[in-house]
Order: C-alpha cells, then structure tokens, then sequence
C-alpha cells in the first residue's frame, strides 16, 4: 500500500514537472520544473533500492547539471518570458505531434498486448543483494565495466578541453606583431 | 494494487515522449539541452527498474555511465549556446542553420 502510494506521488511529480520543463515560458521556470522532475525520479530509485544512484541523482543533476542551467541562463540574460506560439517551421508541428501520438500508441499497446513484459531471464553481471548496493556497483564498475570507465574519464577530459576551446574569446590579433609570430 | 515493473517501464516511457515532443516544439536551445534531460532520465528509470526485476546490477551501472555522459554532454552544449548567443543575441535553434550551405 505504502509503495503505490510513493509509486503514485512520485510519478505526479515526474510527469508535472516534465509538463513544466516544456510548457514554461520561461527557461528558469523550465529548470526548477527539471529539478522537480529529477527529484520525483530520485524518490523512485530509492523505492527501487537504488540507493546509491538516487543519491548521485540529487547531487549531479540537481547539484550540478540544473545549477549549471540556471548560471548559463543568468549569464546569458535570456531569462525572458519566450511565447510558445512563435512560427513553427512547416513540418515541425506536424512531426511533433505524429511524434508524441505515435509513440504514446506505442506505450499503450504495448501495456495492453503484453502485459508483463519482463523476460525472467538470468542475471549475467551479479544478482543486487539487499541493502548493499553501493559495494556491488563498485565492484561491477571495476571488473566487468573497467574500460568502459576508463573511456569514461577519456570523455570528461575531452568535455572539458572542448568548453574550454569553445567559450574561449578569439584573441585579438596585433597587426604589428603579428606577422613575426610564426618565424619562432 | 502492486506497483509492477510495468508501470515503472511506462513512466520511464512517458517521461520519454514528453522530453522528446519538448525537443521538437521548443526552440530555446537551453529549454531543448533540459528535454534531452528528461529523456534520458527516462531511460534510467527503465534500467533500474529491469535492474530490480532481473536482480542484476548491470542497468544500475548503466545508468552510472549515462550520467556520466549527460554531464559530458551538458557541458558541451552549453558551452556552444554561450559560444552562439554571445555572437548572436538572442538566437534560437532556426537561427543555428548556418552550416546547411
């Protein structure tokens, strides 16, 4: 009873937030809607015993993701309120919506033709124990996932390079100087 | 009622759908970096809900990684829409064709 109860609120506060991240006129109402969103999928991953992921949830997205949202937002002074009606390109509306019935008919019948829809098929990376899921994770990361996870800090170092090289102002070039440069 | 995995599966779907109609009719380039968001969040709801019925920590890793790259992925957008708006005030997604030749 308890967990339908979670179940239910939490996914009312999911789905009104997402609502919110696309409705709202404004992009910093569009981000604390995000942060609603993100905590309503927290609230499910600890009813999930997803404990560990939940809490990685609520310091990365919301701690640092939406913060970083909301700082470009300030920065770049696009806090205004944006009519939601502008022109739409020709095709743009149209493939929305086929877009959105389409696969909302997707859902709908696949809760309707399938019913249960999980295979039972056996665990290959090690069965989740209780409580403990933190270890577990660790130890998935670090045997079977290793590469993965080094390609990971791969990606973040190029991330970084990349905003750095993009944001970074063109240097202005003095034209007296400017042309002996190459000769060293 | 017992909450199943199906009904975690079809709010993960949901959530989907919603950030993907949101990708198509916004043209705030940061309002369409926050639908990405929700879609993959909804992707991660899906893994660690197949997680708790398989009994594998597998989907949890998953989405370990996936946050992973949507922080990579946040990093190097923004970092575009600051770069484009600082150049052009005001811009929104139609304005970035300028590559189509």
């Amino acid at each position: 009873m308890v967990d339908t109860l979670v179940f239910v609120v939490a996914a009312l506060i999911c789905l009104t937030g997402a609502l919110g991240v696309v409705l709202a006129r404004n992009p910093v109402h569009s981000a604390l809607m995000l942060v609603m969103t993100l905590f309503g999928i927290a609230v499910q991953f600890v009813a999930q015993e997803a404990h560990f992921l939940a809490a990685v949830q609520v310091i990365v997205y919301a701690g640092a993701i939406v913060v970083l949202f909301l700082f470009v937002i300030m920065l770049l002074g696009v806090d205004r309120a944006q009519n939601l009606e502008m022109s739409f390109l020709p095709i743009q509306k149209w493939a929305a919506l086929l877009f959105a019935t389409g696969s909302l008919a997707i859902v709908v019948a696949l809760i309707v033709v399938v019913g249960e829809p999980v295979t039972g098929a056996e665990a290959m990376g090690g069965a989740l124990g209780g409580t403990d899921d933190v270890r577990l994770l660790a130890r998935s990361l670090f045997s079977d996932y290793v590469y993965a996870f080094e390609l990971t800090s791969l990606l973040l170092v190029i991330a970084v390079i990349g905003a750095v090289v993009l944001v970074r102002k063109p240097k202005l070039t003095d034209p007296i100087t400017a042309g002996d440069g190459g000769a060293k | 009622m017992e909450i199943t995995t199906g009904w975690y599966l079809v709010l993960g779907a949901l959530l989907f759908i919603i950030g993907g109609t949101g990708l198509l009719i916004r043209r705030n380039p940061l309002v369409m970096l926050m639908c990405v968001e929700l879609m993959l969040n909804g992707v991660n709801l899906s893994f660690v809900a197949f997680s708790r019925t398989l009994n594998d920590i597998g989907g949890q890793t998953v989405v370990f990684f996936v946050l992973v790259v949507a922080a990579a992925e946040v990093v190097v957008g923004l970092g575009l829409v600051v770069a484009i708006l600082r150049r052009q005030p005001g811009a929104t997604a139609d304005d970035l064709s300028l590559l189509k030749g």
